[in-house]
């Protein structure tokens, strides 16, 4: 059965409790931010629930905020309900002095690429990853490159004039 | 009526597993990253005992290109070149599949004459990934002639891309609120005689293939994946269907008037090559039907939105009309506004749930788009498909799976 | 009767060798054996060149070679990453002479738009290349032509030429060392 995003509110809140910093409803899912040391047991939870069931993992991914002082990385979660047909998204921010965040591997499979991806861009490490190491870029790469402090193009080219591409 | 599910064996891999010692060493074979059978470029360093595999390990990345950083640099309107080249087989699908996220973020009113037309050039879509897919398969098992005939059937729908966008293969079709024209004359013959002469045609190849005994004791039983672990792998699309479940974005969460369309969603029994193979060939002749209940009952209609922000005026009214052309201005300097929030949007590509994850801050360009590639997701799942089969089987169980490298990498 | 030149008695070619110059040249134009390293969307535009309806067959290149010792042409269509630069150098390395590379694409020539810091801003940071095809991608029509003037510099080619100091130069260019067996 469909459950509405009001509904799943409710629901999600008597489940979790406290460990809900904030909630809302951005367009047509429900996004909530919960607390990065949490993260684990709050998504076993929601996979685990015999009412919710949220038991596939849609995609996991990181997000860069140099703004936010000690909330400057994001890691987003999309989890989704079949049995209602309904998405949630969880946000857990972590700060630049200490971007770490347990694993969720055990829990769903298929988090492993996209965690050692997101570790790639942004440099955020996930304990108890079975084998977090760079995925797209080379092992020797030293930088993360989706960091916003780091231009697109390569800063070692020598061929392109940066004045005929109206980048100064 | 009650479905078993037979147990499907493969001879090769009953005769490897029944050998309890390993015999001699263990060899390590560099399959990729140039070698023919990939199709693509990707890595597996397989440890061998004999032929039979007993691990491998996987190396990607190979095309990063680099997808997301350049679309945090781009307006809305120049993103859809570069999700073009995510799954460069089926690049209608992509495109389209970023002007609804889009047109969700700026909550435009489509009008249903554009969601018919994008069903129709996205079924095509999904009908061209399919025959490169099984007929890839097809070559790997053996027969040359089945890459021939289906791509004969490509050009046809290359030809019908080209009456609407000029382009054949990176089409970079449609806009922001709805198409740039509507379908010339020649686009409605072409499409009618696509549709008189394809079944035939697809029937012929499909006649070589489906009931072939070399080729189902080839593939029955290759790469199985039992639906559990295919889940917890996150798969999606026809190799999650192959594995008998029937997910599909266009039935879960509807879009683009897909619920006002009559069509089935093929499920396999066991996972393995022959019924990704089935699976997809069965998904073309579903996509034949919805194009024909498109077709057949296309409404009239305008074929673009009102959104003036994004959608550039007739060239007639720019140079007459003053808010026209301040709106082309705009539009072309990539100065529109956008409004800020986050929109998660998924379609059906041709391997899976293909999602956007958009992250607007009110600027010119995202300030975070991320892409949910189905191949990077469950290409994982391959080494332990390939566990205690032969190296052949590996070969066909990657091109059955439909590993694109550019969505693989970004 | 004027003094004979040594050098170029020796090392000139007269008309006996300049005749056989053109006939392994046709013979080598008619029959090239493609190595297609396809890596992205022009792979897919290539094989619809190899398909019914822009047939290279009639160029007597249905013949895919995917071991580079049996290749005479190399085709790079596709992105070629950072990372994957090592491995095209080597493939292009292990290629028998004489051999050719045809780039195919706007992102094999030149990086194409993705001006990103994992890609490689065209093949010929590493390797040399003969002929580039445009387009992204380019239509068969347009890398039939791209194919067409590799056969014109396969006829014209001089059979001495790999042996020559202004190739020893380009090769030391691009790093590449070539193994002389000794034959000038």
């Amino acid at each position: 059965m469909v459950l509405s995003n009001e509904d799943l509110q409710s629901q999600v809140e008597a489940l979790l409790g406290a460990n809900i910093l904030h909630s809302e409803i951005n367009f047509d899912i429900l996004s909530i931010e919960v607390a990065a040391d949490k993260i684990h047991s709050i998504i076993a939870q929601l996979q685990k629930d015999e009412k919710l069931r949220f038991e596939f993992l849609t995609i996991l991914g990181g997000v860069h905020y140099p703004e936010q002082i000690n909330r400057e990385f994001a890691v987003v979660y999309h989890v989704h309900s079949w049995k209602h047909k309904i998405r949630l998204r969880l946000k857990a921010f972590l700060p630049l002095s200490n971007p770490s965040i347990d694993s969720i591997t055990d829990l769903y499979p298929c988090a492993n690429w996209m965690e050692r991806e997101t570790y790639d861009f942004y440099g955020i490490s996930f304990n108890n990853h079975p084998d977090l190491r760079r995925i797209l870029n080379e092992d020797s790469m030293d930088y993360f490159p989706l960091r916003k402090e780091y231009a697109l193009e390569d800063a070692t080219r020598e061929d392109k004039d940066d004045r005929f591409f109206g980048r100064f | 009526m009650s479905k078993e599910k037979e147990k499907v064996s493969n001879s090769a891999t009953e005769f490897y597993n029944s050998k309890e010692t390993i015999d001699g060493d263990i060899a390590t074979i560099n399959f990729g990253p140039t070698h023919p059978a990939t199709h693509g470029i990707f890595q597996n360093i397989l440890k061998v005992d004999g032929e039979k595999i007993i691990s491998s390990e996987q190396t990607v990345g190979y095309i990063h290109r680099a997808f997301e950083k350049l679309a945090e640099r781009r307006p809305y309107n120049q993103i859809t070149p570069i999700t073009d080249r995510l799954n460069y087989c089926s690049s209608p699908i992509n495109n389209l599949g970023w002007h609804m996220t889009v047109e969700k973020l700026i909550q435009a009113e489509i009008p249903k004459r554009v969601d018919y037309m994008r069903v129709i050039i996205m079924e095509l879509a999904r009908i061209a990934d399919h025959l490169i897919c099984d007929s890839v398969v097809g070559v790997d098992t053996g027969a040359l002639t089945s890459f021939f005939y289906p791509f004969q059937e490509r050009e046809k729908i290359y030809e019908l891309y080209e009456e609407i966008c000029g382009a054949r293969l990176t089409t970079n079709i449609g806009r922001i609120g709805g198409f740039e024209r509507d379908f010339t004359p020649a686009f409605h013959t072409k499409l009618k005689s696509f549709l008189k002469t394809f079944p035939k045609a697809f029937s012929e190849w499909d006649s070589m293939l489906a009931r072939n005994r070399i080729f189902m004791d080839r593939t029955r039983g290759t790469g199985p994946i039992s639906p559990e672990r295919a889940l917890a792998y996150g798969f999606t699309g026809p190799n999650l269907r192959a594995a008998g479940v029937d997910y599909d974005v266009r039935v879960m969460h509807p879009y683009s008037s897909y619920e006002d369309f009559d069509f089935i969603i093929p499920v396999g029994v066991n996972g393995d090559t022959y019924d990704r193979f089935m699976v997809r060939q069965e998904e073309i002749r579903q996509s034949i039907r919805i194009i024909e209940q498109a077709y057949g009952n296309l409404p009239e209609g305008n074929y673009k939105a009102d959104v003036p922000d994004f959608y550039l005026p007739d060239k007639a009214d720019v140079y007459n009309n003053m808010e026209a052309l301040i709106y082309h201005f705009k539009i072309v300097m990539g100065e529109m506004e956008i409004p800020s929030g986050e929109i998660y949007h998924s379609v059906e590509g041709g391997n899976g749930e293909l999602g956007y994850y958009l992250i607007s801050d009110g600027g010119r360009t995202p300030y975070r788009l991320q892409f949910r590639r189905p191949c990077f997701i469950y290409y994982q799942a391959y080494p332990e498909m390939i566990t205690g089969q032969t190296i052949s089987d590996a070969v066909i169980t990657l091109s059955s799976m439909n590993v694109i490298a550019g969505e693989l990498d970004a | 009767m004027g003094k004979i030149d040594d050098d170029k008695v020796i090392n000139g070619e007269g008309y006996q060798l300049t005749t056989l110059d053109k006939a392994v040249g046709l013979a080598r134009a008619n029959s090239v054996w493609p190595l297609p390293f396809a890596t992205s969307c022009c792979g897919i535009e290539f094989m619809a060149t190899m398909g019914s309806a822009y047939d290279m067959s009639r160029f007597g290149m249905e013949r895919l070679s995917f071991s580079p010792r049996q290749a005479d042409l190399l085709i790079v269509a596709g992105t070629i990453s950072k990372k994957l630069g090592p491995i095209l150098k080597q493939v292009y390395e292990q290629m028998a002479e004489p051999k050719w590379v045809l780039s195919v694409g706007a992102c094999a020539s030149s990086g194409g738009i993705f001006d990103t810091y994992s890609v490689l801003q065209g093949i010929d940071r590493i390797i040399p290349v003969d002929v580039y095809v445009p387009g992204c991608p380019p239509r068969p029509e347009q890398i039939i032509d791209g194919v067409m003037n590799i056969h014109k510099l396969v006829k014209k080619e001089s059979m001495r030429r790999r042996y020559s100091s202004e190739y020893k130069d380009l090769m030391s260019d691009y790093k590449i060392e070539i193994k002389d067996n000794g034959a000038k």
